[in-house]
């Protein structure tokens, strides 16, 4: 079928607790209504205190597999940069990462048992990722919250997307509570000029 | 309307859609959002309640059966083991309205303890259990299911796994309609003595075997012919479709099987005779694959995929000679991030003060299983939920009065109310010197903050019945039950000292609410002065993930600590363990 929209594949990826829920239900959102199948894939229970985790988002035509593999993903949100390095296995050729600069040291490094990687950005690089490394934490408390972190990737992601600003905006108003919307309007405009 | 939803809260929606009025189950990972979604329709329509364990769960479930009202309950794979019981002997009875069983696996082990596979529960309890392969068919089996429950008079099974329970795609909608039955004495079918079991077991072997022709040819199981591209013909159930259809489109001709027990005969006979290569592929155990062997048919499964752990689609690719992409990887080891318990968490003073004690700890399934990572270290055990006071019962009449004296049970509120009582029980009657702590944390929370009896709550988070835990065990017995607070270790230590000293069992209930409770309200973070600090790392004992080192040259060790300023809740159980008062609250 020639007009058939190859299936996208978007990883979120950071720390249990950091708020990738929100990240996650605004791209399904978004993907529903500009007309694609859409499959959301998350996990729930133990690894949400504090360990790693990832959240699957695929759209196109007809997505069969909630979860995306080694080697699939065009995208890779990241809130956290340890947790980008450790899943870009699953960044495809010609793959972009886009990630939060923020380094929040696992239990393993607290401790002494492991180091924290130096160069992290660089060495994604060099392995042929494309990398979008943002201070997302300073935008987001430069928007009014800390909490908006996940609005400023979005807004980033947005860049290499093919969808009206518009739609990304409806999105944000049907998910984000009335008092937060302007904050959240701000953080999204701050990631995307980022 | 078309909508993204959760695979369970599609079944959610596919009981309140049934008719369904009431559900009672307990929370496990991956079944635990159907209950909690289907609690936000209005209670006049769909009662929901969570009963202290998953046999409580099901019989309750049955009882509003035979009332008459179409009837839920939800648990996890290793639940269903606890809810056997009932679950076997409701084969025999059959029911009322209808009643249908969720069951959630956790291949990969995402959230649990094994990684069993409960369709073997579906073959020995002969009850028959459907499949959804995504949130629409999710939606769809609940509903088909009440009617497969009512027609065949039996219990249905619906199972999900990790990536169907917690994977939105998009379902359709419809109303709902509430069918009602009468309850009628009818005692040869509702009392289960020998004499009437005799009569209802070949009502069961009939009922098989016309469950047989209904996956035969009801459609719940489908062929998809495919181009016949490549001569291979899968049979196939839940998210292993998803897998084979990712990989091959329409390149193989697939069986999709929506009920996996009983499964079909002459289907998967027709279906093998259309195809050169004939293969199952099924996550666990090789339960498909061995019914198509029995029909003396050629197949192959589990010696193209493993049995252990969950699949993907580069694994059916790569097993099945397709190309797999290459992944990129970096040329530095990125450690791991282990799931820890949070700032402030509770259980992390009572685990130091274990670990201070050298106590041989026995432990249970909750956050506090956390207490087995480093640095804390301290539980030795964890089996299923309850079996702390039953394993310590047992370690201790063996091992005699020395072991007695430094064993602890540890286990949670939730936990103790699912199983713990009966293990205290069997101290209390067999007498045995065994240590018991309960960590009383005021909710369920590693299954992410379910109300229970000891809470006061109901799951609506309305006042209810509340279990007073220091009375109950003295009713049990015990004479000796103190109550301590997990962030004062002095204390801690005081009383757990004692009671291990002491010839005679003891209950210790460790209180203090789970840090991440809403009303919970918390101190100022805490900070610590870089005067003072001489790098000892003292604080570094807790594992707290507030906590880091910076280097400094200031210090013998070349470290300074450091608190993180977003994470600390002012706990101040590392205050405690400073030797040189460095760690204060803002003034
Ligand atoms: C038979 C069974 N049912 C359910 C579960 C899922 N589960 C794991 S821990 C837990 C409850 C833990 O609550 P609690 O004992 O209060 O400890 P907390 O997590 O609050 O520390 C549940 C329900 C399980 N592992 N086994």
């Amino acid at each position: 079928m020639s007009n058939r929209r190859e299936t996208k594949n978007i990883m979120i990826v950071g720390v249990g607790g950091q708020g990738s829920l929100l990240a996650s239900k605004l791209l399904g959102y978004l993907l529903l209504h500009e007309g694609y199948d859409v499959k959301v894939s998350e996990v729930h229970g133990m690894s949400q205190r504090g360990g790693s985790v990832v959240t699957y988002v695929r759209y196109g035509d007809r997505v069969y597999s909630p979860v995306i593999d080694r080697g699939e993903a065009d995208y890779i949100v990241s809130f956290e940069l340890l947790e980008a390095a450790r899943w870009l296995p699953y960044l495809r050729e010609g793959g972009r990462i886009v990630t939060n600069t923020q380094q929040i040291d696992p239990m393993p490094v607290i401790t002494g048992a492991a180091q924290y990687p130096a160069d992290l950005v660089a060495r994604m690089q060099a392995a042929g990722a494309q990398v979008d490394a943002i201070d997302c934490l300073a935008l987001a408390e430069q928007a009014g919250s800390a909490k908006a972190v996940n609005v400023v990737l979005l807004g980033r992601l947005s860049h290499y997307f093919d969808i009206p600003d518009k739609a990304w905006q409806e999105a944000l108003a049907a998910l984000v509570p009335q008092k937060f919307l302007e904050l959240n309007q701000k953080a999204f405009t701050l990631g995307k000029e980022a | 309307m078309k909508e993204l939803m959760l695979g369970n809260k599609a079944v959610a929606r596919g009981l309140y859609e049934a008719g369904v009025c009431f559900i009672s189950s307990y929370p496990g990972t991956p079944s635990t959002e159907i209950t909690e979604e289907a609690a936000k329709y209005p209670e006049s329509e769909i009662y929901c309640e969570w009963a202290p364990n998953e046999k409580v769960a099901m019989e309750a479930a049955f009882g509003a059966s035979l009332a008459g009202r179409r009837a839920f309950c939800a648990q996890k794979h290793v639940g269903l083991n606890v809810a056997a019981d009932p679950l076997y002997t409701m084969s025999y009875t059959g029911v009322n309205a209808g009643l249908v069983i969720g069951v959630a696996d956790d291949a990969g082990m995402h959230s649990s303890q094994n990684e069993q596979d409960s369709r073997h529960h579906a073959i020995a309890a002969k009850v028959p259990m459907l499949e959804p392969a995504d949130s629409a068919e999710a939606l769809d089996y609940a509903k088909r299911a009440y009617e497969i429950s009512e027609e065949y008079d039996t219990p249905v099974l619906l199972k999900m796994c990790t990536r169907v329970a917690h994977s939105q795609s998009i379902v359709e909608t419809g109303e709902r309609t509430v069918p009602e039955k009468t309850y009628t004495k009818d005692i040869a079918k509702y009392v289960m003595m020998p004499g009437n079991a005799k009569k209802r077991h070949p009502f069961v072997e009939e009922r098989t075997k016309k469950l047989i022709a209904y996956a035969e040819t009801s459609g719940i199981n489908r062929i998809e012919q495919g181009d016949g591209s490549t001569g291979l013909g899968i049979i196939t159930a839940s998210t292993s479709y998803q897998y084979v259809k990712e990989i091959f489109g329409d390149r193989v001709a697939i069986l999709k099987l929506g009920m996996t027990n009983p499964l079909p005969v002459q289907m998967i006979r027709d279906f093998a005779a259309g195809v050169k290569r004939l293969i199952v592929v099924e996550e666990l155990d090789p339960i498909i694959e061995n019914h198509v062997r029995s029909l003396g048919l050629k197949v192959e499964g589990k010696e193209l995929f493993p049995i252990c752990d969950e699949f993907s689609q580069n694994l059916i690719a790569e097993a099945l000679g397709e190309p797999v992409p290459a992944g990129k990887t970096l040329d530095v080891q990125i450690p791991g991030r282990p799931p820890v318990m949070c700032a402030g968490c509770p259980h992390r003073g009572l685990f130091y003060t274990l670990k201070k004690l050298d106590c041989t700890v026995l432990g249970d399934i909750g956050c506090y299983t956390l207490g087995a990572v480093a640095p804390l270290s301290s539980i030795e055990m964890t089996l299923c939920m309850g079996a702390s006071i039953g394993a310590a019962h047992g370690f201790n009449k063996v091992l005699g009065e020395k072991a007695a004296h430094r064993t602890v049970a540890v286990l949670g509120d939730s936990t103790f109310m699912h199983s713990g009582m009966t293990g205290l029980a069997n101290v209390a009657y067999n007498q045995s010197n065994a240590t018991v702590i309960i960590l009383d944390n005021s909710i369920t929370g590693m299954t992410g903050h379910q109300q229970n009896p000891t809470t006061g709550f109901n799951l609506r988070g309305d006042p209810a019945g509340r279990i007073d835990l220091e009375a109950l065990c003295r009713a049990m017995g015990f004479e000796r039950v103190r109550v301590i607070d997990p962030y004062d270790l002095a204390d801690c230590e005081r009383v757990i000292r004692e009671e291990l000293d002491e010839d005679a069992p003891s209950v210790i209930i460790s209180r203090r609410p789970c840090a991440l409770l809403k009303h919970v309200k918390h101190k100022p973070p805490l900070t610590v002065s870089n005067d003072k600090c001489v790098g000892c790392k003292s604080c570094m004992k807790i594992g707290c993930p507030a906590i880091s080192l910076k280097p400094s040259d200031k210090t013998k060790t070349g470290v300074l600590s450091c608190i993180d300023q977003t994470l600390c809740v002012g706990c101040g159980v590392c205050t405690q363990l400073c030797p040189v008062d460095a760690i204060h609250g803002k003034e």
